[in-house]
């Protein structure tokens, strides 16, 4: 099958694939130093502490709120404006009083006739769960996902698609650690639910890799692999532009509690596509993946018979 | 070729219609309500009906309708003034049996609520309200259980003689004997009359013998204390009068509360982590009371949270206890909240366990009060006691248990502070037995919540709120708009590029498209999921990611076409050969969202359960529906172009 007649673009992505490789390693170099050197900036959830948004009729008086929590002996509060300037963000750092009780006393020291929208309170030990329990969802879900395609595929399938979920991982956090955007745990929920697209994404393109594998009497892997990608460019494309369109809805148009949720997502996304094109293929094919490893044992050969 | 048949479409069209039907209350709005329940077991009756309904006829209160359902009843408002007055009016005029809440009800038509049709309902963060996670001090709980076993073990072995010395240690009583043969037979008695205690491994000396409480009794008294605080948790939360509250057990030592829609959130706090209680004590008038300071010797107690009557000391001068240096026997030293002190009787008259009735007024100054009513144990030893001291003084004492995690050098740990304040100390004018009033509170908001807790009861155990999460009714607001505009944006932006890229294919999955999230709601409604903002998320994304099975089939269609050039073969290999990789890519990302509900809070199992949800729902309609289309559009067409 010759794509070109077809009307299909061929592009070569496998031959460039050592661009993408230099590109993909000073991302991934970029993100690792900087959450090594920087960190992420975990939000209350993970650290403890307590946070308060205020309503404010008139533009809100960040310094009048800072000086009269530096007088009541509130230590390291961070006072910021949130979304607009009539609403406030007071954010405390778990100290030696920490207790539900703070935000009360805090919200009556700065007066009456504010609209309280929103406390949170996390105690110490409960933001330490949290962490601990966020780290283990993260490997069960690629332990999970590691088994299944291990099954329905192959070993090296499943080692491609992990590698392409790592590097999608990594430089996600790292946008969040290089542009210190707050961590919390909506924006651990959005990058697992990127695992769960990248993954998707990744899927795609590998079950057309193994289709032509055993359709074509071609052997050579990367020309195969190349053809794969191509066939399914535009559909990778397609799903991620609507992805985007949406994200982009949430992500302007959600409000400020889903903002950075959107956001992680909207750079998982695009990292996802691009990992699903260059990283996990380049992955098998450097693990030396060829049509022997591709046909069917004896169940699979029923199943593949079985269709039409 | 092509074709379904046509029993396959019937099921299609009536699995459809049955969606549609099902999500159709959301589309209803809510009324302004009053929703009125009994009070424990009480469930409301018909008669409770009439009456609400004349009190408020009486009144001239203009309401909607009125209904009773299986465990409330349901009064519904034009307008938000009549439900406010509505509330204050019923408080009043109905007795503590009943709780009384301002509540949202969706206004179903009749005909769609008899079928059992529902509206989703909406978290905290849509409708605004309150999410606590408390804590039960359970090193509290074993320690009290040590307690009881002290005082059991005392008058089980004290009928023979048989013990030297009982002290607590650490987590274990050690008794000393006098010889062994004592120690024998104490540890027969033990074995027989406390099974629960049992002998600490390498803890028997000579003559001693370390006890602790049996893990299987410790994990009992820790199980009860939780189910006791949870009970009265919820006669706390009934007090302040909030509609569908959520009090649940998480763990083996927490508790969930969540309270939608209330506003007082500060009130809320303060009532629900609040472990106070009082107590009536006897002034003790003889002793002195800076001896007492100075010995340096303080009130010991294991009371959690009550309130005391005691006597007050009348024959011991409190100066000459501070100068001698010497609590005497038979009297403790207590302080006001302004520091004075008082030394008072040890016995205690009645404590907060035996209220039955507790109410806030003024009395004639304008002074707030709290009227309480005892029990008649309680009462038969108030009117003992006042017959004999009258002229003594008698002190209530305010008892509060706290427990803080603070952070100490980087460590989170638990810091546990009991005040005990005596709030007033009056003569006894005369005799009295289980009514009467306290008086000497700051302000009425004090006499409130003091007749609030005292009227719930206490908890057995200190808690913490080691979590909070609150939403004002405002933001709440704000969410529900956004969250319900990005995605109608998101919807129409995908709609619309879609019906650009693939034409009469991409109309037909726009069609998929709608339906799927007809169906997303119609399950969310059925199950009665809580929709939250981070679910929204979840169909946000779903409808950005449910196209992606169309796209895939519309692509494979065009691979097909380009070399078939027959629209039935190409039709029918596009959805075959695309089928596999659908359900691949679907499973695996089943496969996060599933970890994701299984681990996740309250906010992330929101976003799990509708991205689980639309993810299949998403393979019904975007496969089986769109197919069910395709074939009815193009079926056994001789037609050599597709519109896609």
């Amino acid at each position: 099958m010759n794509l070109k007649s077809l009307n299909i673009p061929v592009i070569d992505f496998v031959g460039r694939r050592k661009y993408a490789m230099i590109f993909s390693a000073i991302l991934l170099i970029v993100s690792i130093a900087s959450i090594g050197f920087q960190g992420l900036k975990f939000g209350i959830d993970f650290t403890g502490g307590t946070l308060i948004e205020l309503g404010y009729e008139k533009t809100a008086d960040l310094e009048g709120i800072r000086s009269k929590l530096a007088s009541a002996d509130f230590k390291g509060a961070n006072v910021q404006y949130f979304g607009s300037d009539t609403e406030v963000l007071i954010q405390l750092e778990p100290q030696s009083t920490s207790s539900a009780k703070l935000s009360s006393s805090i919200i009556r020291m700065l007066g009456e006739g504010i609209d309280v929208r929103r406390v949170e309170f996390v105690g110490p030990k409960v933001g330490e769960e949290l962490t601990n329990d966020g780290g283990l969802a993260m490997l069960y879900a690629l332990i999970g996902i590691l088994i299944y395609v291990a099954f329905r595929f192959e070993y090296r399938f499943a080692l491609g698609s992990i590698a392409a979920l790592v590097h999608d991982v990594i430089i996600t956090l790292g946008v969040f650690s290089l542009l210190q955007i707050e961590f919390d745990l909506t924006v651990l929920a959005a990058i697992l639910a990127v695992i769960g697209y990248s993954l998707n994404d990744t899927i795609v393109v590998f079950d057309r890799i193994r289709e032509n594998f055993l359709a074509t009497r071609q052997v050579e892997p990367g020309s195969i692999i190349n053809e794969a990608l191509n066939q399914t460019l535009s559909r990778t494309l397609m799903t991620s532009l609507t992805t985007l369109l949406v994200l982009f809805a949430l992500f302007y148009l959600g409000g400020e509690v889903i903002h950075s949720f959107a956001g992680a997502l909207l750079i998982g996304v695009v990292i996802g596509t691009y990992s699903s094109i260059y990283v996990a293929s380049s992955t098998i094919l450097a693990m030396g993946i060829s049509k022997e490893d591709m046909l069917p044992s004896e169940k699979e050969k029923k199943e593949i018979d079985a269709r039409p | 070729m092509n074709h379904y048949a046509a029993w396959k479409n019937a099921l299609i069209v009536f699995f459809l219609f049955l969606s549609t039907l099902y999500a159709l209350p959301n589309l209803y709005g809510s009324d302004l309500a009053i929703q009125i329940t009994g009070t424990g077991d009480y469930i409301v009756e018909d008669s409770d009906l009439e009456s609400i309904s004349s009190t408020l006829k009486e009144n001239n209160v203009d309401f909607k309708s009125i209904k009773i359902n299986s465990n409330n009843i349901l009064v519904r408002f034009n307008n938000s003034q009549s439900q406010l007055s509505s509330k204050t009016l019923l408080k009043s005029s109905l007795s503590r049996n009943y709780v009384v809440a301002l509540n949202l009800a969706p206004s179903i038509p009749p005909w769609l609520g008899n079928l059992g049709g529902k509206a989703m309902s909406l978290g905290l963060d849509l409708r605004g309200g309150v999410h606590f996670l408390l804590e039960v001090d359970m090193e509290a709980v074993v320690s009290t259980s040590l307690d009881r076993y002290y005082n059991e073990l005392r008058t089980a072995l004290r009928k023979d003689k048989l013990y030297k010395k009982i002290r607590k240690e650490d987590n274990r009583l050690v008794v000393s004997f006098n010889s062994e043969d004592l120690k024998d037979k104490a540890k027969k008695v033990i074995k027989s009359d406390l099974p629960d205690l049992v002998i600490v491994e390498g803890s028997e000396l000579e003559l001693e013998l370390g006890l602790e409480v049996s893990s299987s009794a410790q994990s009992a008294a820790k199980s009860s204390a939780l189910k006791q605080n949870i009970t009265t948790l919820r006669n706390r939360v009934n007090e302040l009068g909030v509609a569908e509250p959520i009090i649940q057990q998480q763990g083996s030592e927490r508790i969930v509360v969540q309270l939608p829609g209330v506003q007082d959130t500060a009130r809320a706090k303060e009532i629900l982590g609040a472990v106070a209680t009082v107590e009536f004590r006897l002034v003790d008038e003889q002793n002195d009371v800076q001896t007492a300071i100075q010995s340096g010797k303080t009130p010991s107690g294991s009371a959690v949270a009550t309130v005391e009557f005691r006597l007050v000391d009348e024959q011991n001068d409190v100066q000459t206890a501070i100068q001698s240096g010497k609590t005497p026997s038979g009297s403790k030293l207590y302080q006001f909240k302004d520091g004075r002190s008082l030394l008072l009787k040890t016995t205690v008259i009645a404590t907060g366990e035996n209220i039955v009735d507790a109410s806030s007024s003024v009395d004639q100054d304008n002074q707030p009060q709290v009227s309480i009513v005892l029990d008649s144990s309680g009462g038969r030893t108030m009117l003992e006691t006042t017959k004999e001291f009258v002229g003594y003084r008698m002190a209530v004492v305010f008892i509060e248990n706290q427990v803080e995690t603070i952070i100490e050098d980087g460590v989170a740990v638990k810091k546990r502070s009991k005040t005990q304040d005596i709030i007033n100390a009056a003569t006894i004018q005369g005799t009295f037995s289980n009514r009467f009033q306290i008086t000497g509170l700051d302000s009425s908001r004090e006499a409130r919540n003091l007749a609030l807790l005292l009227r719930a009861g206490s908890l057995s155990a200190p808690v913490e709120i080691i979590e909070e999460r609150t939403i004002g009714p405002s933001l709440g607001a704000d969410n529900i708009q956004k969250g319900f505009i990005s995605v109608l944006v998101g919807f129409a932006l995908v709609l619309v590029f879609m019906a650009w890229r693939y034409r009469v294919f991409g109309l037909v999955a726009n069609v998929a498209l709608t339906l799927n999230l007809i169906t997303i709601v119609s399950i969310l409604s059925m199950i009665q999921a809580t929709l939250t903002l981070p679910g929204i998320a979840g169909i946000v994304l779903t409808v950005g990611m449910a196209v992606d099975a169309n796209v895939l089939i519309f692509e494979r269609i065009k691979e097909e076409m380009r070399s078939a050039k027959d629209i039935q073969k190409a039709i029918s290999a596009g959805y075959e050969k695309a089928l596999l990789t659908i359900a691949d890519a679907n499973i695996t990302t089943l496969i996060a969202s599933l970890v994701l509900f299984s681990f996740g809070t309250g906010a992330i199992k929101g976003f799990a359960v509708t991205l689980s949800i639309g993810i299949i729902t998403s393979m019904f309609t975007a496969i089986i529906v769109s197919r069910a289309m395709i074939n009815l559009i193009y079926g056994g067409k001789k037609d050599k172009e597709l519109a896609i």
